[in-house]
């Protein structure tokens, strides 16, 4: 079995046999992230180019040091620093990064479809970390690998997904990518923040999230965006986290097992309490360190596309 | 010799449907003798199992590696630790072929700096799966010293290596396929050579 595909644009691109392949083979790159020496010579003499156009500290580090565990070179590419302020656009950027030799393009850019635009108009692979409200594949891989370590099966996993769906990437990446696995989804936040007809891509709509988070195995909470407080999503801060945090007494809600995820950053206080972020259900920093090994299987797999 | 006919070759891989004809060159009994012998010798030249482990290559090694450390036991009463080796990310041909092949974990529990490592595996061929496994080595640590043992040598090495213990040599030439059955993998314990049909390999 192998990854037939140039690029990873989104999760719906891919089956669950794919899912599943891509999860297994980072098994073995969380085993080099264990060593002493870091460091396997899989990619060699390639080439991965960081291109990000949003402001991303875990993301962009943790692909960076995926690449240089497989010993491939790493370029990061930011707007600020580039052309793009010049006026030159997405594609001819891309194109002369490629002309340069760049095996694989990672992406990160604050419209949907950015990704899928580079990958027709280039031959190297392209790697979508994160297109507006689009996608971010590699985050919804890297959280059911944490998923599936600490709960073995998806099927029949109930997952709370709360908070601003509308605007997440996450949010859709992880639905498509549960739903794939056979676990049930539900997604939980106040109606402002819940896109139309959310239902037919495979989620249960819950707008009260003490009822919502019931029985659930796992509680992904969104980061609350702040930088859009005033734009009518929520009257204020405090009564969002009132309606949505997640608590100490609401975390009882789900089951005594559950697991509390987090994309990052968090905004303590707001969507995840303090004391819940830290406490044993929490696997916020497990997710971060799982994310290497994931982002080294899809570079890995990738490569041998290119 | 082209690309293809070098990849075929360094996965040990089974041949394709087209196989017409299976050669038995060791059986069951056979085997059990050479392996015990290999371990004798494996004791012999290190006067013992002080600083010994034992690392099987994928797949095949893995199982040869855990029979030789067994018997090693039933000998001197001491165990060997054993670890599994996946060299797949070492292999010189990454890159080169369309598909990137299957990963399996690398799992040596236990620290190789010091010890005598033996590097265990089926069939020795062009000698590039244990230059990799080399490399894969002293990426996990500084063994004071690597031995090799193979159930078969079949010839044709490309690089310059040469085992330690060898079950039997056996002469092939180039479009033969040296396949080793295990017990271990739902099969009869038995080396046979696999005679490719007119065109060799795909």
């Amino acid at each position: 079995m192998t990854l037939k595909h140039k690029d990873l644009v989104g999760i719906t691109a891919l089956t669950a046999d794919e899912i599943n392949l891509i999860l297994e083979t980072a098994d073995s790159f969380k085993e080099v992230s264990g060593r002493d020496i870091k460091k396997v010579p899989a990619l060699r003499g390639k080439t991965v180019v960081n291109f990000f156009f949003e402001p991303s500290t875990r993301t962009r580090t943790s692909f960076e040091l995926a690449a240089k565990r497989l010993s491939a070179d790493v370029i990061n590419f930011s707007p600020s620093s580039s052309s793009v302020v010049k006026g030159e656009t997405l594609l001819d950027t891309a194109r002369n990064i490629e002309a340069m030799q760049a095996d694989i393009i990672v992406l990160r850019h604050q419209d949907a479809g950015a990704a899928e635009t580079l990958a027709r108009g280039v031959k190297s692979s392209v790697i979508n970390a994160g297109d507006g409200w689009h996608e971010h594949p590699t985050q919804a891989l890297l959280d059911l690998y944490t998923l599936r370590e600490k709960k073995r099966d998806f099927k029949g996993l109930r997952v709370a997904i709360v908070g601003d769906v509308a605007h997440s990437r996450v949010a859709r990446s992880n639905l498509y990518a549960l739903t794939k696995l056979g676990a049930e989804v539900r997604l939980i936040g106040p109606p402002t923040m819940m896109p139309a007809a959310i239902e037919r891509l495979g989620g249960e709509v819950w707008y009260d999230m003490d009822a919502g988070i019931r029985d659930v195995d796992v509680i992904m909470m969104l980061r609350l965006q702040l930088e859009r407080k005033g734009r009518a999503q929520f009257p204020s801060i405090r009564e969002y986290s009132q309606c949505y945090g997640l608590t100490a007494e609401r975390l009882k809600l789900a089951k005594s097992d559950a697991l509390v995820m987090h994309p990052g950053p968090v905004n303590r206080g707001v969507e995840v309490a303090s004391e819940v972020a830290d406490s044993f259900s929490s696997v916020i920093l497990d997710q971060a360190s799982n994310g290497v090994a994931v982002r080294m299987a899809v570079l890995y797999l990738l490569a041998g596309n290119s | 010799m082209s690309p293809n006919v070098l990849l075929g070759v360094l996965s040990n891989s089974a041949m394709p449907d087209q196989v017409a004809q299976e050669k038995l060159i060791m059986d069951a009994a056979e085997m059990s003798r050479a392996l015990t012998r290999i371990a004798h010798e494996i004791l012999e030249r290190n006067k013992g199992t002080g600083h010994l482990a034992m690392v099987g290559i994928r797949t095949g090694g893995v199982h040869l590696a855990h029979r030789l450390a067994k018997r090693i036991q039933q000998i001197e009463r001491a165990p060997v630790p054993i670890g599994e080796l996946d060299i797949t990310l070492y292999r010189d041909d990454l890159g080169l072929r369309k598909d990137q092949p299957v990963l399996r974990r690398t799992s040596i529990p236990f620290n190789l700096t010091d010890l005598i490592v033996v590097l265990v595996d089926d069939v020795l061929f062009t000698g590039r799966t244990i230059r990799a496994a080399l490399d894969g080595l002293m990426d996990l640590g500084r063994p004071a010293e690597i031995q090799l043992a193979v159930l078969v040598d079949r010839g044709h090495r490309q690089l310059p290596i040469k085992a330690n213990y060898i079950g039997k040599n056996i002469p092939t030439s180039r479009d033969e396929d040296v396949h080793v059955y295990l017990e271990e993998l739902g099969e009869e314990d038995r080396v046979v050579i696999l005679q490719a049909e007119a065109g060799g390999m795909p």
